[in-house]
């Protein structure tokens, strides 16, 4: 029986290190990497940041790239601990965060990579079509429970969001539950549910005629109903679209940054370089998000 | 038993081993109706090209080559600290400690190490592999964290193998001249190596599934080549499971299903390795 | 050659006793770390804030009790299910199953306790939650009661085998004796049986409590992370929200030596403490049958 187990273990290990070793050679190049960039944060970007490193990765396949989400406010935080090289983030990066950074000799300079909408969505039975800011605002902190407060069928609303790491959600909050005012104190409802992540939202979405959830444009999928935005009572309701966010129509639309520890410097400056070129810049939209205007934005 | 009506105590056995039955079936029922419904669904997804190549477009298309390397060098990484440590911890508490309150300890330790969240271990791996010591996010630290995790698995089933050996077999062999350590490992180990051998797989098993205690060790989304060094970070089954399922638009469920289901035949198939030695031994046994 | 034999005997002997004091020094290690990170919570947050009803850490609401709460109901409720289930299946198993019948359940039994915590959470917002809004007509199908029904399904694996080797080692004698004084097999495994391995069962209980407490992916892709205080029994139809998955849901996000990051670790130090709790009641409680049996069968 001991034989048997040997034999096992021998055989797996042998097809294990095959395994590995022709998949290096097709996951690697021949030569040896010369610079790897570990890029952290938004889940809003991580996809797109995916995409970009694909493409850069097989025209340059002497750097090598790792990415991870986790959320805006692990990307900073990966920056201030020194942990990653670019931090992703969907929502500029607050004053505590950059006094901590300093205090740590970490320098956020900030690139302003892509622009974003965020849809208000609901589940395609949904009736409702639009709303102003302020209902959204209402349903979200609370005040509205029902459809039918807001011109719909008799359900409950059930409210849902991205987690508190999100820069998504802290975004939503500050530009629509506050509508954009400081010292508006609003909070999201306390039974509104923080899921995990996008597609947990767009699942429940997809099977719940009660829900209603806020989530970037390009992760929308075709099936569901996006919410036409008006910023006031009365005013234009727009539905969120290229052209909607670049002539500020869509009033909740948003800058995507990437933050490094001061000026990059080598292979992290030719790739943000690289992702500010019209080449990268079309991956941006065929993902559903926003080119970032031609001038970038100076840094805070 | 004066009160006692035949008539009614045989009714209520006929009652009463009935609804016991179908509890025993209704726990049983979803293990099958789970594996099943998993199979159909990612059965699908399979080929040779989605085992062993890198994803692509995203993560959208196949190859979870990596991720399951990775699982493969963090179940390695977890029995290399967690197996010598945990069957030296067995043989001390079956063969040399006596029922001191220091012993008592050790046993509370170990109950109390199996009871502690899994989510818990990862915070401390965190905090002191990761960031104390400094190993980063790295196979390193989520190894060390596994192997903590797995570590009273490993030493009660250990324990248990050993302890079952019949004392017999010591006493014969000290009677012929050999040291402790020699009865040891001549004879009681061999005697109890399929019980342990079982408790080891059982615990990397766990570890193999296990998502929280890498979470923040040593998981990463996505890498585009496998990790050089043990202070590399790593894509895994599990963590990527919960990505694929969670964080990635437009993933084509299959895909999910397909991943789903071969982390459940890595587990899954250790768990039967475990329970063909467990068996085997059992028949052969010679006390 | 029995100098060197002698040796390497003490060498092997001293690296054999220091492993069985690994576990004492890991528990330390791991309970250590948890204060010193955790510790700081009482100076920065204060404990009046700690007990408020509201979570919201980036705006530095730190109340715990909704996530206290949200634990409790879930494990409650997965304890409600695994415990009859858990125990009926272990009595099936080892008193009324034929043989052949055993050794297929005690493995397909162990294999559900082998089932990735992570592939439950999957199916979990893919099939049982839809499947629950459109049966209970909730608002939602990610509720305390969804986590509840995995939690149960994956605690019932530890209760089943703990509480069948404890029901397996009541000597046979105990229920020959019933059965000779006339007792039906039904009325022995209630009345003797059962009773006489219930410090076995107990246990079985209490770990698979435990596990419930511990456990984190399922509950983080099912429940809804709602942080409400979680008090009325409608409350297991309602998202509630976990220590765990909160823990697992933001600890990414802290930088390390804020204040955040030192409530999570505090949290972590909670849930150490509940489990170290449970385990000691059931070690006490075994302890104390033992005593009993001894002082019995002396």
């Amino acid at each position: 029986m001991n034989r048997f187990i040997l034999v096992g273990i021998a055989s797996l290990a042998l097809v294990f290190i095959q395994s590995c070793s022709s998949a290096s050679s097709e996951g690697t190049p021949s030569v040896s990497p010369a610079a790897y960039i570990e890029n952290k944060g938004s889940d809003t970007i991580v996809n797109l940041a995916l995409a970009w490193a694909e493409k850069y990765q097989s025209e340059h396949p002497e750097v090598r790239m790792s990415v991870t989400g986790g959320g805006s406010g692990t990307g900073i935080a990966s920056l201030i601990n020194g942990t990653v090289d670019i931090a992703n983030s969907s929502r500029k990066i607050k004053e505590e965060e950059i006094k901590e950074a300093k205090s740590k000799g970490i320098n956020p300079v900030e690139f302003v990579v892509a622009r974003d909408a965020i849809a208000v969505i609901v589940n395609p039975e949904d009736p409702v079509s639009q709303l102003t800011l302020k209902q959204i605002s209402n349903i979200y902190s609370g005040k509205y429970s029902n459809w039918t407060e807001v011109g719909g069928e008799d359900r409950p609303i059930v409210r849902l969001s991205r987690e508190t790491n999100s820069g998504t959600h802290v975004y939503f909050l500050e530009t629509v539950l506050r509508l954009g005012s400081k010292e508006d104190k609003t909070l999201f409802s306390m039974d509104t549910l923080l899921l995990p992540s996008s597609e947990v939202i767009i699942a429940e979405l997809r099977q719940n005629p009660n829900a209603m959830g806020y989530d970037g444009l390009g992760y929308v999928p075709k099936d569901l109903k996006v919410i036409a935005v008006a910023k006031e009572e009365g005013g234009p309701y727009v539905l969120p679209s290229i052209a909607t966010v670049n002539d500020k129509s869509y009033p909740i639309a948003r800058d995507l940054y990437m933050y490094t520890n001061g000026e990059p410097t080598g292979v992290v400056k030719e790739y943000l370089d690289w992702i500010l070129s019209p080449e990268a810049q079309e991956i941006v939209a065929q993902l559903g998000f926003v080119p970032a205007s031609p001038t970038p934005n100076p840094s805070p | 038993m004066k009160r006692a009506l035949p008539i009614n105590r045989h009714v209520a056995q006929r009652v009463g081993f009935t609804a016991i039955t179908l509890m025993a079936i209704a726990t049983v029922l979803p293990i099958v109706a789970v594996v099943i419904y998993i199979l159909i669904q990612g059965l699908p997804a399979i080929s040779l090209e989605f085992l062993t190549g890198f994803p692509h477009d995203g993560m959208r298309a196949g190859g979870i080559l990596p991720a399951i390397i990775g699982t493969v060098y963090l179940t390695i990484g977890t029995a290399i600290f967690s197996v010598p440590l945990g069957i030296g911890a067995a043989i001390y508490l079956s063969e040399y400690a006596a029922d001191t309150p220091l012993t008592r300890t050790i046993r509370i330790a170990i109950i109390n190490l199996a009871g502690i969240p899994s989510v818990v271990y990862g915070l401390f791996g965190l905090g002191l592999f990761v960031l104390f010591l400094n190993f980063g996010t790295s196979i390193l630290a989520a190894s060390l964290t596994l192997s903590i995790m797995t570590l009273p698995v490993i030493i009660s089933t250990a324990e248990e193998a050993l302890r079952s050996v019949p004392q017999a077999f010591r006493t014969v062999s000290i009677s012929l001249g050999a040291t402790r350590w020699q009865t040891i490992q001549q004879i009681v180990l061999k005697e109890g190596l399929p019980g342990i051998l079982t408790g080891v797989i059982l615990g990397l098993e766990r570890a193999a599934g296990e998502t929280a205690p890498i979470l923040f060790t040593g998981a990463a989304f996505f890498l585009p080549r496998l990790p050089h060094s043990p202070f590399d970070a790593t894509m895994a089954l599990p963590y990527h499971l919960f990505v694929i399922s969670t964080q990635v638009p437009e993933m084509p469920i299959q895909i999910q299903y397909g991943t789903a289901l071969v982390l459940l035949v890595f587990v899954l198939t250790m768990n039967l390795i475990a329970t063909v030695i467990r068996s085997r031994a059992r028949a052969k046994r010679q006390w | 050659m029995e100098k060197s034999l002698s040796w390497r005997e003490f060498a092997i002997t001293r690296l054999i006793k220091a492993s069985g004091y690994s576990a004492i020094l890991f528990v330390a290690l791991i309970f250590f770390f948890l204060v010193r990170e955790g510790f700081p919570t009482f100076g920065e947050v204060g404990a009046s804030s700690l007990l408020s009803i509201r979570w919201y850490p980036i705006e530095d609401y730190f109340g715990i009790l909704p996530l206290i709460t949200g634990s409790l109901i879930v494990t409650i409720g997965a304890g409600l299910i695994a415990v009859p289930f858990g125990i009926g299946t272990a009595i099936y198993i080892s008193e009324i199953a034929p043989r052949w019948m055993r050794e297929i359940l005690k493995p397909l039994v162990e294999l559900l306790g082998g089932l990735p915590s992570v592939v439950l959470g999957f199916l979990g917002f893919l099939v049982l939650s839809p499947f629950l809004r459109a049966f209970l007509n909730l608002p939602t199908g990610l509720t305390a009661l969804t986590g509840s029904l995995l939690l149960g399904g994956i605690a019932v694996p530890t209760v089943v085998s703990v509480a069948e080797d404890a029901l397996d080692a009541v000597p046979r004698a105990y229920r020959e004796g019933a059965w000779a004084l006339g007792a039906t097999r039904w009325q022995t495994i209630w009345r003797v049986t059962l009773p006489a391995a219930r410090s076995g069962v107990l246990t079985a209980i209490m770990l698979g409590v435990g596990r419930a407490i511990g456990e984190t992916m399922t509950v983080m892709m099912v429940t809804g992370n709602a942080p409400v205080l979680a008090l009325k029994l409608g409350s297991l139809f309602s998202p509630v929200r976990t220590m765990t998955a909160t823990i697992a849901a933001e600890m990414g996000e802290v930088a390390s030596g804020s204040v955040h990051y030192h409530v999570l670790f505090f949290i972590g130090m909670l849930l150490f403490l509940i489990s170290l709790g449970v385990n000691i009641a059931a070690s006490s409680v075994v302890f104390r049958a033992k005593k009993r049996a001894e002082r019995i069968l002396s």
